[in-house]
């Protein structure tokens, strides 16, 4: 196969990846999008499978069925509520293809370069492998935090900046020593020396990283893996990497973005990590709350009352539904609310969950239709005509002091408006805070009452009584 | 420990201080119930449903006061009931401490603990309990429907091929939360509402149920007293009161006067002149006709007419609406219960530390334990101003900060200078590509759907996967330790490319309509 052909084909794939990605736009074309996805990948694989590798079939083909089977069966048993640890993980083979790929070009001498070129592919080389193993150590742990195989809290180590900048200088002295050795023909000891460094980084940037802050960091290991590819593309000059990694990249770095801003945050900020420590400013502020008043609790029936009596409700889930497995029971709840003539709605705010979209994709598991499910910014006016606001395990996300108390740690963020409604009814374990610990005047509100116990038993012991 | 409820001998009482549904509660509080045969009979709830609710019937009170550890009434006992007080026993009901002395010394006489329900705390944790709230409740809703009962017209405006029906105009004195609900259910059944208060916050409250608050032409002058009720005004404040009134008794069809002041008599608001310039056919509803009313004309307990103008002055307005009060009264008890017992044994607590408690017992263990300290007043106001120059402060320290919004874009400019001035051509044309592929993706990513973030991310690290074309360019090397670097990479990739595709194809197959 001739090399612009090659080409033609690549840019063939190039134009399908910008189509699925478009296609993402709404849930009608989600689905074809996702195949032009798959088309483009295969274009991609079959070219350069028939028209650039020369040897070693044998070998690639194992990878490519042993591999392409544990995926498949991988993508076929994992829960809906464990996507935000498949993602990850998944993120993390990219970061760790990107660093084999790259010492692979290290060790090619095919590349004969002299000169600034030289020093240009080997930077590239290297940024490549940077990249690649921060990405690969960082999303290991954002897998083990996601999976609660090590803890959730922040890792809070003395003189974390310090360290995060002396990890800093210590790559680009590093990458500088490896430039050098490079010329001469060396420096693989420096170059894995860099490694080990961006290993340590990954590992804690997001090791630093709260809980509720994930949707944040995921997006952004989203978008390091579409670098890691981008730089890739670079060492090997082709294009398709490129491009694909650099749409990768966009997309998870403005994902990141969004959830920033859905939480009033610099993207600096969280990713330096350390948020909701529990100041005792924010703990006083708690105690001045808790003298506020008193939640009133309410039973399952006198909730499945409410609920038949009202026109209008409005289901605002959190990540507490997710922990409870209660997507299912709250499909049911809808339904026989449905049935009995009361319009169902469900808010969703944009860092609800441990993803980006976490709320939607378990909504949908459970078959609830998507256009009863809005986002925070389409619903938040219409909560005054809302008769019934049910908070299932959220917190933060529906916490009044984020408008009213310029002090509060969470001042600023935009949070769903049940309290604007009838009656606002919390779904809840115990009275403990949020993540970013603030205690939550919602709770105290004379139109909020609180069902204690798990989402899960709560919600079917409402749909039990709504007979 | 047994909750007794004997039946109300007060005269024409219809209430009663649980029903069917409360009884149940209590019970899973672990208090057993009984209740005298008849006792829910005007308030609709009969004998046979108590028994249903595994409630004992006891054939007298007598029997009632004699079994029970807690009695529950809705009146104040009277001499009667006083003399079948034991000791140690706990009577909840309404008692007006204030104005029954003698009777509060006979229960306290009897070693008795008496919880009265007007004396609940009015703070924003006590509001389930809040009884007076329920009745007032009740009792601005049941002042609407006599209203209506006396009055000659619709409430609503109609067209109709007979002619038009103009609306009823409904005055509205004190928008507590009497005068809240006879708003509401005024508004509803199509009245146009004004309503008054000297209390200026109550404004968005009136509006929200739709009536119109008519302001005074006054200088700020706050009526809010302590504890939520108004206090009382000076005179030139009265003065534009009484003006706006006149004004008003000129085209108003309806009045409701819900006006109280607690510990003196009814303030009159509405004076005889005001009533002689209404139309004829007009009503006047006074809700403070026990308190010796807001409009003198009005007799307690009776319905006249006027100046062609009826009067109503009916005291017993819940208990008109019997089966809905006892449903309110028997919750808010229920509550007061439920705080009482605090470990849910059945047996009851009084913690004279706790506020609601201690404000409500006026009687405790043969003791007169009214009137309670004053009511803490939660949030004091004095917080908010701190708050306020801080974030004065705050906005100055923020304007330097142009110079840094700046910097990371020459520092941008500065480097993409400097790497042009170096790089070759051949890795000009991989930058551009780069570079207009970020834009591609940043147009192309702002319009997904938020709803779909989590199939993005899934369908973007599938396609990520695309570094297996790097690991394929290089699989045909000779070198064997680059041969099976690159294998390892397809392997990994593959699983992220199958793995990936295939779980977005998963959930959005999930997404439907």
């Amino acid at each position: 196969m001739s090399a612009s052909l090659i080409n033609m084909a690549y840019i063939g794939a190039t134009v399908l990846f910008v189509l699925a990605l478009s296609g993402l736009s709404n849930e009608e074309s989600a689905r074809r999008g996702n195949l032009y996805g798959m088309l483009g990948m295969g274009l991609a694989l079959l070219v350069t499978i028939f028209g650039v590798v020369e040897d070693n079939f044998n070998m690639m083909l194992i990878g490519l069925v042993v591999g392409g089977g544990i995926g498949w069966i991988l993508a076929k048993r994992i829960a809906m509520t464990q996507m935000p640890e498949l993602v990850a993980i998944l993120h993390s083979l990219v970061g760790l293809a990107a660093v084999l790929v790259g010492y692979a070009t290290f060790a090619d001498h095919d590349f004969v370069f002299s000169g600034v070129e030289k020093t240009i592919h080997d930077v590239e080389v290297y940024i490549g492998i940077l990249i690649g193993a921060l990405t690969f150590s960082g999303s290991v742990i954002a897998f083990l935090k996601l999976s609660a195989k090590i803890s959730g809290k922040p890792l809070m180590l003395p003189a974390r900046h310090w360290l995060n900048l002396g990890l800093l200088v210590l790559a680009i002295v590093f990458g500088k020593l490896f430039i050098e050795q490079s010329a001469a023909g060396g420096g693989l000891e420096p170059l894995i020396w860099m490694t080990v460094v961006a290993l340590i980084f990954g590992v804690h940037m997001v090791m630093a990283i709260g809980g509720a802050d994930m949707p944040v960091v995921i997006s952004m290991l989203n978008s390091y893996s579409g670098w890691a590819a981008a730089a890739t593309g670079f060492m090997l000059s082709n294009d398709l990497l490129i491009v694909v990694g650099a749409l990768v990249g966009s997309s998870g770095a403005i994902l990141s973005y969004i959830m920033c801003r859905a939480m009033n945050r610099k993207f600096l900020a969280v990713i330096a990590g350390g948020f909701g420590g529990g100041s005792t400013k924010s703990s006083e502020n708690a105690v001045d709350a808790g003298e506020q008043g008193e939640a009133v609790s309410v039973e399952a029936e006198e909730v499945a009352q409410m609920l038949i009596d009202s026109k209008e409700v409005m289901i605002l889930p959190g990540y507490g539904m997710a922990v409870a497995q209660a997507q299912h029971s709250v499909y049911e709840l809808t339904k026989r609310l449905k049935d009995k003539g009361v319009c169902v709605r469900f808010g969703i705010h944009p860092v609800a969950g441990r993803m980006p979209g976490h709320m939607n994709v378990l909504l949908a598991e459970a078959k609830v239709p998507y256009d009863i499910v809005y986002e925070m910014d389409e619903i938040n006016e219409d909560f005054p005509d809302v008769d019934v606001s049910i908070v299932i395990g959220a917190n933060d996300i529906v916490n009044p002091s984020a408008l009213d108390d310029p002090d509060s740690p969470i001042a600023g963020m935009p949070v769903l408006e049940p309290w604007k409604g009838t009656t606002t009814i919390v779904l809840k374990r115990s009275m403990a805070v949020g993540y970013a610990g603030v205690d939550n005047p919602l709770f105290y509100k004379e139109n909020t009452r609180m069902l204690f116990g798990d989402a899960k038993a709560t919600v079917d012991a409402v749909v039990a009584a709504l007979t | 420990m047994i909750v007794g409820v004997p039946k109300e001998i007060y005269k024409g009482e219809k209430r009663v201080a649980t029903t069917p549904e409360a009884a149940t509660q209590l019970q899973k509080l672990g208090f057993d119930v009984v209740v005298e045969t008849g006792a829910g009979e005007d308030a609709r709830f009969l004998d046979s449903a108590y028994q249903e609710a595994g409630v004992t019937i006891a054939k007298d009170a007598a029997e009632v006061w004699q079994k029970a550890d807690i009695v529950l009434k809705v009146r104040a006992p009277n001499d009667d009931e006083v003399n079948l007080v034991r000791k140690g026993q706990t009577l909840v009901s309404f008692i007006q401490p204030a104005q029954n002395e003698e009777l509060m010394k006979a229960l306290a006489g009897r070693g008795a603990t008496v919880m009265a329900m007007e004396s609940v705390p009015r703070i924003s944790r006590a509001q389930k309990m809040d009884a007076l709230s329920s009745m007032a409740n009740i009792a601005g809703y049941r002042a609407v429907v006599e209203a209506a009962q006396h009055f000659g017209r619709f409430f609503t405006g109609q067209i109709t091929a007979a002619g038009k029906i103009p609306p009823a105009k409904v005055l509205v004195i004190g928008a507590g939360v009497a005068g809240l609900s006879a708003i509401g259910a005024a508004s509803s059944m199509g009245a146009i509402v004004r309503a008054f208060d000297t209390r200026p916050e109550v404004k968005d409250q009136v509006e929200s149920l739709g009536g119109e608050f008519l302001m005074l032409d006054f200088e700020d002058e706050d009526g809010s007293g302590e504890g939520g009720y108004a206090k009382i005004m000076s005179e030139e404040f009265i003065a534009a009161e009484m003006a706006c009134f006149r004004e008003q008794a000129k085209e108003i069809d309806i009045v409701i006067t819900t006006a109280l002041i607690p510990g003196r008599p009814a303030p009159e608001l509405w004076m005889e002149d005001m009533v002689k310039s209404m139309k004829e056919g007009s009503v006047i509803v006074d809700l403070a006709a026990e308190n010796g009313g807001n409009c003198k004309l009005t007799k307690a307990g009776e319905v006249i007419r006027k100046h062609g103008v009826t009067l109503i002055g009916y005291t017993d307005m819940p208990s008109r609406l019997p089966t809905q009060s006892s449903q309110l009264y028997a919750t808010n008890l229920r509550h007061l219960l439920t705080d009482l017992c605090p470990e849910k044994d059945g047996n009851i607590v009084v913690d004279m530390d706790d506020e609601v408690i201690r404000g409500t017992t006026v009687v405790n263990a043969g003791e007169i334990t009214w009137p309670p300290p004053p009511p803490k007043l939660s949030a004091p106001p004095a917080v908010a101003k701190p708050a306020a120059e801080v974030k004065v402060e705050e906005k100055e320290e923020k304007k330097p900060n142009v110079i840094l919004a700046w910097l990371p874009m020459a520092i941008g400019v500065l480097a993409m200078a400097g790497l042009g001035s170096v790089a070759p051509a051949s890795f000009m044309s991989h930058f551009t590509v780069f570079v207009l592929a970020c834009f591609i993706g940043y147009m192309v990513i702002w319009s997904v759907k938020p709803a779909l973030h989590t199939p993005l991310m899934s369908v973007t690290n599938a396609i990520s996967s695309i570094i297996i074309i790097g690991a394929l360019l290089q699989i045909s090397s000779d070198n064997e330790s680059i041969v099976y670097l690159s294998a390892l990479a397809v392997f990994i990739t593959s699983i992220n490319i199958f793995g990936g595709f295939a779980v977005t194809q998963r959930m959005l197959a999930m997404f439907r309509k």
